[in-house]
């Protein structure tokens, strides 16, 4: 009875050493990555994915619901941050709260008609709010350049006081950048997963009507998770126009809805880390595919298509279940 | 002016017609099986691609007739092949897996038919306006309105009438016992998507002869086929024979007044039943979950 607890490791102890492993792999990227034919802008691409995936893996993975239009928040949170930096002044700080605020107010707002819905048909209803907002960007030539997307606006070095980041032309420092916003939000979300909070959704993804007989607020849960995950959606939506210096509607539309979901699910949806795995793995098929010049929708549509049938726990999942079996 | 609204009110009319057959089969296949088939405007692709290639063996009539019931067989095959595996797991699984399946389908029928746009011919008759003075409706537009009513009806039929139409109701509401009481669920959602996919390819042999055929022709109409079942309400085909109907008219009616609006007219539609009737026009209520 007891000889299964023995033998498995700590709970506590795994985490610890992946985190580790993690973290030291992020860290040292601008060592490590050039050897394998990578650049430096890669791995920023990489946590840009990785972040939108997470956040939207805050729904998915650990409310139980699913939204099929996350792109909506994340191309809302580049368009917020492109026009802030194009209009309003050149400071990425600013441009990433202008982004993230866009793209989270809107996800808050569409959340408060989707929380009655349940299984396909709230995918649907965030599918089809995910083309109200791409139709905006598309057809509202004036502001956002609609089909060519948002130009003309760059990244700005930061001025600590004391100290200025020149994450303008230095693209080490930028990656950087990145990635102490991207742990300083999944270190935030991380909190949020593991508060009591967390653990209701928990709850309420692993039996919905258990939950509301014990008396919690189901819907108010799914409506602030879908506002805390929109929220994070559109700050890496944010680093995005940062990274590229640019805002394409089609970050908006429902195709790259699905490659954030197809993100999450390839790493492993049931996990933490997965979708940081799953963005590894997309963008160097991603990278692969783009040398492509005709099938790559077959190329693409076959991956997808076989993962959910022989991959369907994703890369993190599979090793978690091996782990412990 | 009086020409203008009648021109946009037919032109809302057929694209409705085209948003009902589409989102009748995607409703069909949600009910019974809880899968939102993306790949629905890939399906009507291929329906309106067969009929070009059987026009030349056949002719357009011929084509008409054929063309969707090979729809339906392919559209078997796939749910036999791929979809079936993901009934019992997470939608999350059926959504990325026909939004894959599009993918696929899209490029092949770009392999297999060309990149460029190709006419689908229709019979001289049917290219002739009807009157002088309507010179904007041709009959090809009175037919296509026709053939979908005929259809719509046909459905309804099929459902009220036939055994497999009876079962497909019966498990739309209450799959379990359907199942308990000896039929065949695994069969009944394969013919079922053979439905729902013979509707797919009717709408696109309708759709090519309109406006010709290329690759991602479907693309366009997916979006407002789920805001029709959407705004109908979930669980209720009249509802979405309705929803199809009233964004299409709506949409065509704002071209009139702010063509820009056109689309934008859906989405509020549907924002708007959202908030005031969240189950949708004819929805019912224990239809949510």
């Amino acid at each position: 009875m007891s000889t299964p607890l023995a033998t498995a490791p700590s709970p506590a102890a795994r985490p610890w050493r992946q985190l580790l492993i993690i973290w030291a792999l992020l860290l040292t990227v601008p060592l490590w990555l050039p050897l394998l034919g990578g650049y430096t802008a890669m791995a920023g691409r990489v946590l840009v994915f990785a972040l939108a995936a997470m956040s939207f893996n805050m729904l998915l993975g650990f409310t139980g619901v699913m939204s099929f239009g996350h792109a909506a928040y994340f191309g809302l949170g580049a368009y917020g941050a492109g026009l802030c930096l194009k209009f309003v002044a050149a400071s990425t700080p600013l441009a990433m709260l202008a982004g993230t605020l866009l793209g989270g107010i809107a996800g808050t707002l569409f959340g408060l008609l989707l929380v009655r819905r349940r299984g396909v048909y709230f995918a649907m209803v965030t599918i089809a709010f995910g083309q109200v907002c791409f139709y905006i960007a598309y057809k509202w030539d004036d502001l956002t350049g609609g089909y060519d997307g948002l130009r003309g606006f760059a990244r700005a070095p930061i001025d600590l006081g004391f100290a200025t980041l020149d994450i303008a032309n230095n693209g080490t420092l930028f990656y950087f950048f990145i990635l102490l916003v991207f742990g300083l939000a999944v270190g935030l979300q991380a909190l949020v997963l593991g508060s009591p909070f967390g653990r209701t959704l928990l709850a309420i993804r692993e039996n919905e009507r258990r939950a509301r007989f014990l008396g919690l607020p189901v819907e108010r849960h799914i409506w602030l998770s879908f506002s805390i995950s929109c929220f994070f959606t559109a700050l890496a939506g944010s680093l995005y126009a940062l990274l590229n210096n640019f805002a394409d509607p089609l970050g908006l539309n429902y195709i790259m809805s699905g490659n954030i979901v197809m993100i999450t699910v390839m790493g492993g949806m049931r996990t933490f880390w997965g979708p940081l795995v799953g963005a590894v793995l997309f963008v160097m098929l991603q990278d692969y595919v783009s040398s492509m010049t005709t099938n790559w929708m077959f190329f693409v549509g076959m991956t997808f298509v076989l993962v959910v049938l022989f991959f369907p726990r994703g890369l993190m999942g599979m090793l978690k279940r091996k782990a412990e079996a | 002016m009086l020409q203008l609204v009648l021109f946009n009110l037919t032109n809302g009319l057929i694209v409705g017609a085209f948003y009902v057959l589409m989102a009748l089969g995607l409703s069909l296949i949600i009910n019974l099986s809880n899968v939102v088939n993306f790949a629905h405007g890939n399906f009507l692709a291929i329906g309106g691609y067969l009929a070009f290639t059987l026009t030349p063996y056949l002719g357009f009539w011929g084509a008409l007739l054929v063309s969707p019931f090979l729809t339906a067989i392919f559209g078997y095959i796939i749910e036999k092949l791929l979809i079936r595996h993901v009934y019992a797991r997470n939608h999350i699984y059926s959504l990325l897996l026909t939004f894959g399946l599009g993918f696929i389908l899209q490029d092949a029928c770009r392999f297999i038919w060309g990149p460029s746009p190709l006419p689908l011919g229709i019979p001289d008759i049917l290219s002739l306006p009807i009157t002088a003075d309507l010179f904007f409706i041709t009959w090809y537009r009175v037919f296509m309105v026709v053939v979908v009513i005929v259809a719509v009806a046909g459905l309804f039929a099929f459902l009220r009438y036939t055994r497999v139409g009876m079962r497909i109701r019966a498990g739309t509401l209450d799959l379990d016992t359907v199942s308990a009481l000896g039929v065949n669920v695994a069969a009944l959602r394969s013919y079922n998507f053979a439905v729902g996919s013979f509707l797919a390819g009717l709408a696109g042999v309708l759709a090519a002869g309109q406006i010709g055929l290329n690759p991602n022709m479907g693309d366009d109409l997916i979006m407002p086929s789920f805001i029709a079942i959407i705004v109908g309400g979930v669980g209720s085909l009249t509802g979405t024979l309705l929803g199809g109907l009233l964004i299409g008219v709506a949409s065509a009616l704002t071209t009139v007044v702010y063509p820009a609006g056109a689309e934008a007219v859906i989405y509020i539609i549907m924002a708007l039943v959202l908030l005031i009737r969240p189950r949708g026009l004819l929805g019912e209520e224990g239809m949510l979950t």
